[in-house]
């Protein structure tokens, strides 16, 4: 086999290995250089592999040379290819932000700490995207959520260990579920591997065990990608997170959580059997909508601006979990587009989030007056990405909610549609609310805010360019998401 | 036996006081144990008696002494937890409706992957434990994934609590340590737990046990000691930097025969590349992996341990 061959398992295994080299080092700044260095090759080699995915098609690896079903197989196709890109960039460019403001947030003696963990919960979701058996993704799954507990935890605030395990609570039925889940379904068909899943399923699929299998998993992976009414947790969890674990955290793991829900509920089960003969869609588009005007709406009333943020995402959230709801090529092609263009944007606001919270050090929507002038290029960042977190056309947000109207309109049920809008109107307010503070707000007397380092304004606006760029060419990302889309509609009838 | 354990549950809610609460987990997990036993996974009955019902006791103790005994406040609506237990536990009886009897020579699980464990592992492998045999080769990545969680819960608690340097205490009189048959009686078992720890770990290939016991049980030895002699000579014997990096050689230990198979032109983890026979190899990978599960596992128990006791002091010397 040549180095070529070992793409599949070296994209989680370099953060993986590095994240336990890390705590031997004392110097915070050694752990840094070594956890910038594992992202950025795992990122090299995700496109590598989503470049080969797509010239030669599916890309397989078999552990420790056992054949599937016998073995574990990594098995990486187009969807799974473009997730691990999400997860690899963003992990990244967050780590390139992160060394000022994890110096700032976290204590002096427990960085190295900080950095493994942060190592963990990267090779933990990227593990997620690449394997092919359904037990092993419960194994990065729990090696992804023990550490962002320990991340959230390691927030400055006190009320963060509060939030971390709540989380951890709600995280741990979660978990505890989605093994449910797993046990069922191999009681029914004695295996793991989720290509032969999906052969042998349709057999015994007018089951109860399967159907409780199939409940127990949605549940669990509700929980995890905090779809409404499940959310609860998310609020609190990166309200008082450490900024640099916000802003990850934000843009990646709820994301891979719905990969692995579409993984199961698309790859596994088959369209036929999850979102028609199960009554799962009608419940995804009740929910999503809810999900979509509930949290929109009390993200405007929020007084601080990284749980009004919080709450956005539970709506982004609930846009995604619409598109899956209609059943339809167009509608799951815009869930997975909002997969990225959501990690986008919202690693653009948390990260220039984390830049004030370094220069001001508070959240309240208060703090933020009069910072258009003190800190321009962050209030400026904000701005764009705000507008791509509306809609608003030229961003890359428009496009992933243009393909979602038109997958609603298809069906012909345009007060969908409306609703959608709607919840970009609910949207503009709670963005506007953060713009006028900054932009019109009379700044607090005698302050000393200046502008971010430049270490945090170029990832930061690296992102930000990005929002920009993916809604005026749309050709990477729409064709990605709708090849993806046709893979898992063509792997099963 | 299931109707022991419901009993045991049901208390452990009722009760206030944590201390009886958390010998009533330590049944608890004993009770699951047994049941296991029944079942004939004597290798998962092994580990919940090992991890239930020894070292997490132990280490709640350890938490007991730092918050103190009993309940704080118990006002909580036990509605919304309480349906949700309902409707969790009617599916899961509704999900055994339609589920194959147990034991049903004919059901899925026996049919399809399991025969070649069965039938061939003794060929490819040539490890008498078939279950050494699924988790350390067939599935070994998983394996690794679950020592990576264990590490990673080690790495949480550093994480919040910071990890103490030995200061260089004396031994300290602690309320337990001074009893004299408990002394002589700790000073003589420690021995006979380490030796058999050893064995778990080196047996686990012809009979239940394995890296993942072993490493518990090494770690309850030395729990066992510091309870009783007070933490000072434990500490000068394994220093908690040498611990983190124990821990971390552990799993280096596992992964480095993953890259060592990498680097022979094998997927990673394959063993078979260890020896010039793939047989003879994978024997050699398994106890090496093993050990590295071991050690890890080990490591960070004590190190948990360790940031729990470290944490008591400074009260206490106020």
């Amino acid at each position: 086999m040549s180095a070529l061959d070992h793409l599949p398992i070296l994209v989680v295994l370099i953060p993986l290995l590095t994240a336990v080299i890390c705590p031997l080092f004392q110097n915070g700044r050694t752990a840094w250089k070594l956890a910038l260095g594992a992202a950025w090759s795992s990122f090299a080699i995700a496109c590598m592999l989503l470049h080969q995915v797509l010239n030669s098609g599916t890309v397989r690896y078999q552990l420790g040379g056992w054949e599937p079903p016998w073995g574990i197989e990594y098995r990486i196709d187009v969807l799974g290819g473009f997730v691990l890109l999400i997860v690899t960039s963003i992990a990244a460019l967050v780590l390139s932000y992160a060394r000022r403001s994890v110096e700032d947030e976290i204590r002096p003696g427990r960085i190295s700490f900080f950095y493994a963990a942060f190592l963990l919960a990267f090779s933990g979701l990227a593990g997620i995207t690449v394997t092919g058996d359904a037990f092993n993704l419960f194994v990065f799954l729990e090696i992804s959520s023990l550490s962002s507990y320990a991340l959230i935890s390691a927030g400055r605030d006190r009320r963060s260990l509060n939030a971390a395990f709540q989380y951890l609570i709600m995280g741990s039925i979660g978990a505890t579920f989605i093994l449910i889940g797993i046990g069922f379904l191999y009681m029914m068909t004695g295996t793991l591997n989720m290509d032969d899943l999906a052969v042998r399923l349709p057999e015994v699929a007018d089951t109860r065990t399967v159907r409780a299998g199939f409940a127990f998993l949605t549940v669990g992976f509700g929980l995890k990608l905090a779809l409404f009414p499940l959310h609860l947790w998310l609020p609190n969890a990166y309200a008082y997170a450490p900024s640099v674990v916000t802003a990850f955290l934000a843009a990646t793991a709820t994301k891979v959580a719905v990969y692995a829900l579409l993984r199961f509920l698309l790859g596994i089960f088959g369209v036929g059997f999850s979102l028609m003969s199960m009554p799962f869609d009608m419940i995804l588009i009740g929910l999503g909508l809810a999900g979509i005007l509930s949290a929109s709406l009390v993200a405007v009333f929020q007084q601080n601006v990284k749980r009004m943020l919080a709450y956005s995402s539970v709506a982004q959230i609930g846009y995604i979990a619409l598109g899956i709801g209609l059943a339809s090529h167009t509608g799951i092609s815009a869930a997975v587009m909002h997969l990225f263009n959501h990690a986008l944007m919202k690693g653009a606001l948390f990260m220039s989030l984390g830049a004030v919270a370094y220069r001001v050090g508070a959240m309240h929507i208060s703090d933020f007056a009069g910072l258009g002038r003190r800190m321009p290029f962050t209030m400026a960042a904000i701005a764009i990405a705000g507008l791509s977190l509306i809609g608003i056309p030229g961003t890359a947000g428009f496009i992933s909610k243009w393909f979602l109207v038109l997958g609603t309109l298809e069906q012909g049920w345009w007060p969908l549609a409306v609703l959608i809008l709607l919840g970009s109107f609910l949207a503009l307010i709670y963005v506007g609310r953060i713009l006028e503070a900054a932009y019109f707000g009379t700044p607090k007397e005698n302050s000393a805010v200046r502008e971010a380092p430049l270490s945090m304004l170029i990832p930061i606006w690296i992102l930000v360019i990005a929002n920009v760029y993916f809604g005026l060419n749309t050709e990477l990302t729409v064709g990605l998401a709708t090849q993806a889309t046709t893979d898992l509609f063509e792997a099963l009838p | 036996m299931m109707a022991f354990l419901v009993i045991t549950a049901i208390a452990a809610i009722r009760r206030t006081d944590l201390f009886a609460v958390t010998m009533l987990f330590g049944i608890y997990s004993f009770l699951t144990a047994v049941l296991f036993m029944d079942l004939d996974a004597v290798d998962v009955a092994f580990t919940e008696a090992a991890v239930g019902a020894g070292i997490s006791t132990v280490l709640m103790l350890s938490t007991l002494r730092l918050t103190g005994r009993f309940e704080s406040s118990r006002r909580r609506n036990p509605l919304l937890p309480l349906l949700v237990v309902t409707v969790t536990g009617s599916a899961l009886v509704y999900g055994m409706l339609d589920a194959p009897p147990f034991g049903d020579p004919q059901a899925p699980v026996h049919q399809h992957v399991a025969p070649r464990y069965i039938t061939e592992s003794p060929d490819e492998i040539g490890v008498p434990n078939m279950v050494t045999s699924v988790l350390a080769s067939y599935r070994g990545f998983d394996t690794l994934g679950e020592t990576i969680v264990i590490f990673t819960a080690g790495l949480a608690v550093l994480l919040l609590l910071g990890m103490r340097e030995g200061q260089n205490l004396r031994p300290s009189r602690l309320a337990i340590g001074d009893f004299l048959v408990l002394r002589v009686v700790v000073k003589v078992l420690v021995a006979f737990i380490l030796l058999y720890a050893l064995y778990v770990l080196l047996h686990g290939d012809y009979g239940a046990g394995g890296g993942f016991q072993s490493g518990v049980i090494f770690a309850t030895g030395f729990v066992i000691y510091d309870l009783v002699f007070g933490e000072a000579d434990v500490r000068r014997v394994l220093p908690p930097r040498w611990l983190a990096r124990l821990a971390v050689a552990g799993i280096l230990l596992y992964a480095g025969v993953g890259i060592f198979s990498m680097l022979a032109g094998r997927p990673f983890l394959d063993y078979s590349v260890l020896a010039h026979d793939p047989v003879h190899g994978q024997h050699i990978g398994i106890l090496l992996i093993e050990i590295g599960v071991g050690v890890t596992v080990f490591a960070v128990i004590l190190a948990i341990f360790y940031a729990f006791s470290g944490l008591r002091r400074p009260s206490q010397v106020a």
